[in-house]
């Protein structure tokens, strides 16, 4: 029995859920911070980021420590890549939270005005997607990982539907660009929120079954 | 050329000990394949059927058929014959003590009734240059003995004296777990090298060595063969639960 290692790739796992819940964390901070334009909660976001990226070393260094001194095969190795592409995915969803705090930032600058756009609603599904794909990190289940997949295809049609109701808003009361703008790039950060939710459920999938299904869904 | 093996209902026993149990594969010609699993499990008992060693033992005994071409080896064939064709490396070099390198390589060809100056010379050469070996001895080849070589020297020797004969299969039974890593990087490249000429089975308890070198690995476990893919599918996603949990090391 390889003791040692395993409770390394338990401690890996550990680290990344802290990780994932500082990004959750971030995310659902910068998500209040837009519903309620409250300055002081951008300023928790982007106070997080520093965390966030060391924690992100951190992990790669474990990973890379563990690769090298370990060699791992089979469902080893391929957790420890999935923990190696997971990690690069919260890190992101950090960098995405850290982007809307930016702009709900920007927004307090001009008058609050009535959008014709549910953000809240868009980043409860982002959110509800990072949560569905930790869940299923957290319990190896790759039929929870499968259903976030589906999930993607709404987050992708209400930004879709976003871009063109703001886009519309732009041209129909121009003075309202600033804040049109800054919400469509909050869309398209949650969007991207959900990319990332995707991206991990697929490395769960990879891990638990060893079936690469990024790209061609057909092989799930 | 190497040529393919196929070993179809393979049991071995020693006295009642039943080592090996309905064993069916097939060995590709000209391919690395490695034989895994925990002590005990039977992988050397394979190789040493597949020439014909195991039956020297006078309490062991085997039914079943290993075909090598179209040759059955336990039919077709004389174990004489059969250890001519089959060469085996072992564990550790077992060079002849008191023979220079030269008559450890040409034991083989000389047991055989090659007595020719010409052709020994020459197969010396060309095995000793097979086993990466040549440029380190040949100014050396009758004036050393082939104990006074390194261990990882001694060990692509013995390889040498293995191809002398001009085998079709290579046995190795963990040929490099008593060498330093650089020599066991150059049995490795040698292997590598081999098996466009040979058919290569290669016993080992490294798995990253089985890993680096075999197109094919088979998992043995008590006396059973679990599962025989290709090294890539059993190194990164083996189908069954025993072959998972012996090589992430969750027994053994």
């Amino acid at each position: 029995m390889r003791v040692k290692f395993h409770q390394s790739l338990d401690d890996l796992k550990e680290k990344l859920l802290v990780m994932a819940g500082m990004a959750e964390q971030a995310i659902q901070r910068s998500i209040e911070a837009y519903r309620t334009r409250d300055l002081s909660i951008c300023e928790l976001v982007l106070r997080s980021e520093p965390a966030i990226n060391r924690l992100e070393r951190e992990i790669d260094q474990m990973a890379l420590d563990l690769l090298a001194m370990e060699q791992p095969m089979a469902i080893d190795l391929r957790f420890i890549l999935s923990v190696i592409r997971i990690n690069a995915d919260l890190e992101r969803v950090g960098d995405q939270a850290v982007n809307i705090a930016v702009r709900v930032r920007e927004m307090g600058a001009f008058a609050n005005v009535e959008l014709p756009v549910d953000i809240p609603k868009l980043a409860s599904l982002a959110a509800a997607m990072v949560r569905k794909a930790l869940q299923a990190f957290i319990e190896a289940d790759a039929d929870l990982a499968k259903s976030v997949l589906k999930l993607d295809d709404q987050v992708d049609e209400m930004n879709d539907a976003a871009f063109y109701a703001l886009s519309n808003l732009i041209k129909e009361q121009p003075e309202q660009t600033p804040q049109a703008l800054n919400a469509l790039i909050i869309a398209r950060n949650l969007e991207r929120v959900g990319d990332h939710a995707t991206n991990i459920a697929e490395d769960v999938i990879f891990w638990v079954r060893g079936a690469d299904v990024r790209h061609n869904a057909a092989n799930i | 050329m190497g040529v393919g093996i196929l070993v179809e209902n393979l049991n071995a026993w020693y006295g009642t000990n039943h080592t090996l149990q309905d064993i069916n594969l097939h060995i590709p010609a000209n391919h690395a394949t490695a034989l895994i699993g925990p002590s005990g499990c039977g992988k050397s008992t394979f190789v040493r059927c597949l020439n014909r060693m195991h039956e020297t033992n006078p309490i062991a005994r085997v039914t079943g058929v290993i075909k090598m071409g179209d040759i059955d080896i336990y039919k077709d064939a004389s174990p004489v014959e059969i250890r001519r064709r089959v060469g085996m490396v072992f564990q550790r070099p077992n060079p002849f003590p008191t023979m220079s390198i030269y008559d450890n390589v040409a034991s083989g060809l000389k047991l055989n009734g090659f007595t020719g100056r010409r052709i020994l010379d020459e197969t010396v050469e060309r095995s000793l240059k097979q086993a990466a070996l040549w440029e380190e001895v040949k100014d050396d080849l009758k004036k050393k003995s082939g104990a006074s070589l390194s261990g990882g020297q001694q060990q692509r020797m013995c390889i040498a004296r293995a191809l002398a004969v001009d085998p079709e299969v290579l046995l190795m039974d963990e040929p490099a777990s008593a060498l330093d890593p650089v020599s066991t990087s150059k049995i490795e490249d040698l292997i590598f090298q081999l098996k466009s000429q040979y058919t290569i089975v290669i016993v080992t308890h490294n798995m990253q060595q089985a890993a680096r070198v075999a197109e094919n690995t088979g998992f043995f476990l008590n006396g059973k063969m679990v599962e025989f893919d290709s090294t890539h599918k059993i190194f990164t996603n083996p189908r069954d639960k025993r072959t998972e949990d012996y090589i992430t090391g969750r027994f053994g």
